[in-house]
């Protein structure tokens, strides 16, 4: 067993590396189709990426990226598809600004209940698409990408003046109310003249943690990833399949509730109409990349983050700036193609393996037999 | 899980490694001064056929009358103010003067760039920023909105008019209710049928099929008459209208009469909002590298200024002129107060 086990973590460390080598050779190639010499703008990523005021900024959207990892993994479990994090986040953020905005509570008191209120609203957008599903049988990949619809719609409504924002004239920028000084999260500070280090980056890696206890260390994370296996199988040992999509998808919208607090509360301080968008997608690459696992979504937040500061300056240096999306586009290709193939692979030697434990006892059966009973030749 | 625990030690400490190696690294400053002119667009980018397009072509002419070189960004959807902040600041460490922000969501990358970069000249178009070394260009879209319902509700014969926005912002409401307050006064039986192509989001101005679904539902409804404030998306407004007999659209930001891009549908294009974002990045840019006088607080391109007009290309409003040009005085004399906003 021990032997099989090293085999193992061999494999799970393959497929990432298998993907990243593959990626990389493959956005060298689009970039020397597109004329650009390829090692020279790694080298620029490179060089950028480790220099001290760019980790403060991977690490700042390492944080956001990976509670977005998280969200969506939490779904992913169990094969339920969360495409709504994005909107889940947004609304989530919105009224937890729109809270956070209008009261004047001492921060200890305030900031929790910010958090409480993204996390109550991320968790209630999602639990439309769980109730539909396990009432109606509605696809929740379906229903989740009309609520991001619908979330938006319900933002822009909302997010007007006199309605629950107010707009500076002068810059035409519409926003909720700034929270007050006292509910701004803590931060590390940096040093040097750097922006300081967001302070929400604790409870991520706490959220993190949470993650891999509830999954991996309960009944109910036991369960959970039952249904993900075979729905019927968790069903007949005495799981409620229902009771647990819908949990999850509460959970999952929970998780993405605290998606926008680190914006919120450690940057931008309130809610405007250029709040980032498009994370919960971002989720759902990064999911993937980390193998639904809290180290490896980790890991994949900060590659992430690592990328998009590189794309800043390929596009200063004059390479075309999508080369980075094209890079991250076949990073998750490549990363789901490894995964399957290395995946086969292990499934392969394991029957092989099988398969010869098999034979040699079949044969060893034989040589019993043959001593028995002496067929002749 | 044993094995979960290995790969995650193993994880942590190469991350932890990597990070606590080049911790002390240096920062990413460096840079000489004097490189040329720094341009950073809104999502969209040169050749959006609209605002970016208009602030590149101030732009070229700068580069090209004071001999100078020059160096573009472009603020990608998703961007976060982190993200602008670090292209405003690569510029600025780089040398490039002046710094030039098209669009307002510049805003509070800019403010905190200039903060920084005291010896460098930032500019932002469409917003303010209140610094020593920012200018703010903004427009009065609002007034050559209104002079674009003018002829609207003049040209119209089925007394229905149609409005198209990018996405529902502050800004684009300043054309909406522009438009709506000089329809209303010049045709009270016209109505006003506002859409936007993408609500709440940056999206919308770069959706152009989107443009022509929203036009062609507005004609089928006997909209005669449609001006678009929506970037790209407009384009797709303006071939609608060019393929039902009798219908007129009306561009926007530029005089998209003369666009190639639009050249096959410009015998329907009635005129153009034209807003001189050109200009105004021009003079800003003309003050500091050869007048050597940065232009900085608020400048107002309003009507009054030429900061804003409507085209009278193709000759398709000349019969209307004296009508437009009396609106146009009462606006520059303060007898017309015109909105600023719109609301539904």
């Amino acid at each position: 067993m021990k032997k099989l086990d090293k085999e193992r973590v061999l494999l799970a460390v393959a497929a990432p590396v298998l993907a990243l080598a593959a990626a990389f050779v493959l956005t060298a190639l689009v970039l020397l189709a597109t004329g650009k010499e390829p090692f020279n703008a790694f080298g620029i990523m490179f060089d950028y990426g480790v220099k001290a005021d760019s980790q403060v900024y991977i690490l700042n959207k390492a944080t956001t990226y990976y509670l977005a990892g998280l969200s969506v993994a939490i779904g992913f479990r169990m094969n339920l598809f969360n495409i709504g994090v994005d909107g889940q986040y947004r609304l989530a953020a919105f009224f937890a600004a729109v809270v956070g905005g209008a009261l004047k509570l001492p921060g200890l008191v305030q900031i929790p209940l910010i958090i409480l209120v993204a996390m109550l609203v991320g968790a209630m957008w999602a639990s439309i698409a769980g109730l539909l599903k396990v009432y109606r049988g509605v696809s929740e990949v379906i229903s989740t990408i009309m609520l991001n619809s619908l979330s938006g719609i319900l933002i822009s409504y909302l997010l007007v003046d006199g309605r629950l924002a107010d707009l500076d004239k002068q810059t035409n920028i519409v926003a909720t109310d700034p929270l007050p000084s006292s509910s701004h999260f803590f931060t590390f500070p940096a040093g040097g003249g750097l922006d300081p280090i967001w302070g929400f980056i604790v409870v991520a890696a706490l959220a993190g943690v949470g993650f891999w206890f509830l999954l991996g260390r309960t009944r109910f994370g036991f369960d959970l990833r039952a249904v993900g296996r075979s729905e019927s199988a968790a069903q007949a040992s005495g799981v409620n399949v229902k009771r647990m999509v819908l949990t999850s998808m509460l959970l999952s919208g929970a998780m993405a509730g605290l998606i926008g607090m680190p914006t919120l509360l450690n940057d931008t301080h309130q809610f405007t109409s250029d709040f980032p968008t498009g994370i919960g997608f971002t989720g759902i690459a990064i999911a993937l990349l980390g193998r639904n696992n809290p180290v490896g979504i980790a890991l994949a937040a900060v590659l992430w983050g690592f990328l998009e500061r590189g794309a800043n300056r390929l596009e200063f240096e004059g390479y075309d700036k999508e080369i980075v999306g094209v890079m991250q586009g076949v990073i998750v290709l490549c990363v789901v193609i490894a995964y399957e193939l290395v995946r086969r692979y292990g499934l392969k030697r394991q029957q092989q393996r099988v398969g010869a434990e098999l034979a040699a006892q079949a044969r060893a059966d034989k040589g019993i037999d043959k001593t028995e009973t002496e067929v002749p030749a | 899980m044993r094995r979960v625990s290995t790969i995650a030690v193993a994880g942590i400490a190469t991350a932890a490694l990597a990070f606590s190696v080049t911790a002390c690294g240096s920062s990413s400053e460096e840079g000489s001064k004097d490189a040329g002119i720094g341009l950073a667009y809104d999502v969209g980018g040169r050749g959006d056929h609209s605002f970016n397009d208009s602030a590149a072509k101030g732009y070229d002419k700068a580069l090209k009358d004071f001999d100078v070189k020059g160096k573009e960004l472009t603020a990608k959807d998703g961007d976060t103010d982190a993200d602008r902040y670090d292209k405003l600041a690569s510029l600025a460490e780089a040398g490039y003067n002046p710094v030039v922000g098209v669009g307002y969501a510049w805003t509070p990358s800019l403010t905190k760039a200039a903060k920084k970069y005291k010896d460098t000249d930032f500019a932002i178009v469409d917003s303010v920023v209140e610094a020593k070394n920012v200018a703010s260009l903004v427009s009065a879209e609002h007034e050559g909105s209104y002079l674009a319902g003018v002829a609207a509700g003049l040209k119209t014969k089925s007394n229905k008019v149609g409005f198209i926005g990018g996405t529902d912002s502050a800004l684009i409401k300043k054309f909406a209710g522009g438009f709506q307050q000089g329809l209303k006064d010049t045709n009270p039986k016209a109505s006003l049928d506002v859409q936007w192509v993408q609500v709440g989001s940056a999206k919308g101005f770069g959706m152009p099929d989107r443009g022509k679904d929203i036009a062609e539902g507005m004609l089928s409804n006997k909209v005669d008459v449609i001006f678009s404030a929506a970037g790209g998306s407009g384009a797709g407004a303006i071939e609608a209208t060019a393929g039902k007999k009798g219908t007129w659209s009306i561009g926007v930001d530029g005089d998209q009469y003369y666009d190639k891009g639009l050249a096959q549908y410009k015998n329907t294009i009635l005129t153009s909002m034209v807003k001189t974002v050109d200009g105004s990045v021009y003079d800003f840019i003309k003050s500091v590298i050869k007048d050597k006088k940065p232009e900085s607080g608020v400048q107002s391109y309003d009507l009054k200024r030429g900061g804003v007009s409507l085209s009278y290309s193709g000759g398709f409003i000349n019969d209307i002129k004296p009508k437009i040009e009396a609106a146009k005085k009462k606006i520059v004399d303060g007898q017309i107060k015109v909105n600023d906003t719109y609301k539904d």
